[in-house]
């Protein structure tokens, strides 16, 4: 298997992460932002870091490879069938993973959008409260799980 | 490329010596062995000749051993056959959280039906508490169940301390032996084991067959009614040309296999765990010989079996991602690993066929691995 754009940007202009250590994958994309000649915004570079199965990995390195020189309107519309359906399918136990790619991606754009004070599309923003909220959830239970290991290592 | 098989507590390849044996049962000695002309005679002969077998091989001398498909039926013959025939004296059944999930399933199945059902907590290494085990008997309980060698991790119990508290509270005690048997002697006298279950495919027989022994005079209801085979308690035409290669298949591991997997288990584990951030699951003493279990921080357990995959090598993962539930191993959770510790797990389980070429290699691609895998993870730099 050979990921591409495996790695992190050093001063991205937009990060995201999405999936929580307790279902086993995390995934951290980096993004690089510039404008083409038409004044519209560009992913200029895009890299990625991911805990997770192959499927994980391979969804992430996928979504780099399509999104990569295209436009952030562009790359907001990249759906998790897209994902798939490039990759030439995944198994449906695996679909779910296809998410992952799509959501951390958003997250980069929505950190982006944020930071440079840009207006930040509606979808957008009901997208990064959603996996905020998630986030939050996944944490709790975490916690609860933790908690109950780390008393079964002291007893 | 070379295939290295590592995945032998899933399954194990038929030993040719075992087809050998099995191979007239399918042609002209085809017998029913119910059937009384001498074609039934030959089968019934050498049915009762697997039977004797295998019964000599736990010091069977009060049990009856009625052979079923496999360890799966076995072991829910053995939870649901008891519980259903004892329904008068109780409905509490003893297990653990580390059972395979024939027995996890049957249980729960059995709550549906009224039973009650304590699961037994282990300690890091996953042996259970005697103590808890002695205070979970109540007075209504039918069966305490307990696994052997574990699947997962190879922590083998201690089944003399566990069969001598279940015969002073007079309940029954059942024992999971399919990855053990043939690895480590079972004396079903010695040990007071009312019910054992084997099975053929995990020692070099084939797929399709296994055996529970059922104490004499233990109240147990088949769970398949019909001709009244095997004693009345396990309906059908037996599986004749299965069961004689079952038998075979118990003089196939020898000492010396038992010596030269444990030799190279050992050098597995050494090399593994020059790994950092590595660590093995279950016991050093008391495991099996042919098991072994790793969790590697910071990565992903079925990307690494994937990893191995592609180089050849069989492995095994108690990573969510790789089961159908998406919830990581209940082993693996049960001994105190957080989930992400136990979604990195990679299980590698020996043959007697192992080599330490093998094992040599398997190190080698198993470093490069977890090293490429930690390089793509986000928490991979330190």
């Amino acid at each position: 298997m050979h990921p591409r754009n495996v790695g992190e940007i050093k001063n991205a202009d937009g990060t995201g992460e999405a999936g929580n250590i307790i279902c086993g994958d995390v995934m951290k994309i980096y993004i690089k932002v510039k404008e083409n000649k038409k004044g519209e915004k560009i992913i200029s570079d895009i890299k990625f870091k991911t805990l997770g199965c192959v499927a994980a990995i391979s969804t992430s390195s996928m979504i780099t490879e399509l999104v990569k020189g295209k436009t952030l309107n562009h790359a907001l519309k990249i759906t998790e069938e897209k994902i798939i359906e490039s990759l030439g399918g995944l198994p449906p136990v695996k679909t779910h993973c296809s998410l992952l790619a799509t959501d951390a991606l958003k997250e980069a754009i929505y950190d982006y959008l944020s930071k440079n004070g840009l207006k930040i599309p509606k979808e957008l923003v009901e997208t990064h409260k959603k996996i905020e909220k998630e986030l939050k959830i996944a944490e709790k239970k975490h916690k609860e799980v933790v908690k109950y290991t780390s008393k079964k290592e002291a007893g | 490329m070379k295939i290295i098989y590592l995945d032998n507590a899933a399954t194990t390849p038929v030993a040719p010596e075992v087809m050998e044996a099995m191979k007239p049962f399918f042609t002209e000695r085809f017998g029913n062995a119910s059937s009384l002309h001498f074609l039934g005679k030959q089968a019934k002969e050498a049915l009762e000749k697997s039977r004797e077998k295998i019964m000599k091989k736990v010091n069977a001398k009060e049990h009856k051993l009625v052979f079923t498909s496999g360890g799966t039926e076995s072991n829910n013959f053995a939870l649901k056959g008891t519980a259903f025939a004892n329904k008068d004296k109780g409905k509490h059944i003893i297990t653990t959280k580390i059972e395979h999930d024939c027995v996890l399933n049957a249980c729960k199945w059995l709550e549906k039906q009224g039973f009650e059902v304590t699961y037994l907590s282990v300690d890091r290494e996953g042996f259970v508490d005697l103590n808890e085990l002695e205070e979970s008997i109540r007075k209504d309980t039918i069966l305490v169940s307990i696994i052997h060698g574990n699947n997962e991790i190879g922590t083998i119990q201690d089944l003399k301390e566990i069969g001598k508290i279940c015969q002073e509270h007079e309940v029954y005690f059942h024992t999971d032996a399919c990855q053990s048997f043939t690895k480590v002697p079972i004396d079903l006298k010695k040990e007071h084991i009312d019910l054992l279950t084997i099975n053929s495919h995990k020692i070099y027989g084939p797929k399709g067959v296994g055996g529970l022994f059922i104490r004499n005079g233990i109240k147990i209801d088949p769970l398949s009614h019909g001709g009244g085979h095997e004693f009345g308690l396990r309906s059908g035409t037996e599986n004749v040309s299965g069961i004689v290669g079952f038998a075979k298949a118990t003089e196939i591991i020898k000492d010396k296999d038992i010596k030269h997997m444990t030799k190279l288990r050992n050098m597995l584990i050494k090399g593994v765990l020059e790994i950092e951030d590595a660590w093995l699951n279950g016991p050093r003493e008391k495991r099996l010989c042919n098991n072994t279990n790793f969790s590697f921080r910071y990565i992903e357990g079925e990307a690494l079996m994937l990893y191995l995959d592609v180089k050849g090598i069989a492995a095994s993962t108690g990573s969510a991602c790789s089961s159908k539930s998406l919830e990581p191993s209940h082993v693996l959770t049960a001994i105190g690993l957080k989930p992400e510790d136990a979604h990195g797990s990679l299980r590698l389980t020996l043959g007697k066929d192992s080599t330490e070429d093998e094992i040599k290699y398997t190190i080698e691609v198993l470093k490069q691995s977890v090293d490429s895998l930690r390089k793509i993870s986000p928490f991979g730099n330190k």
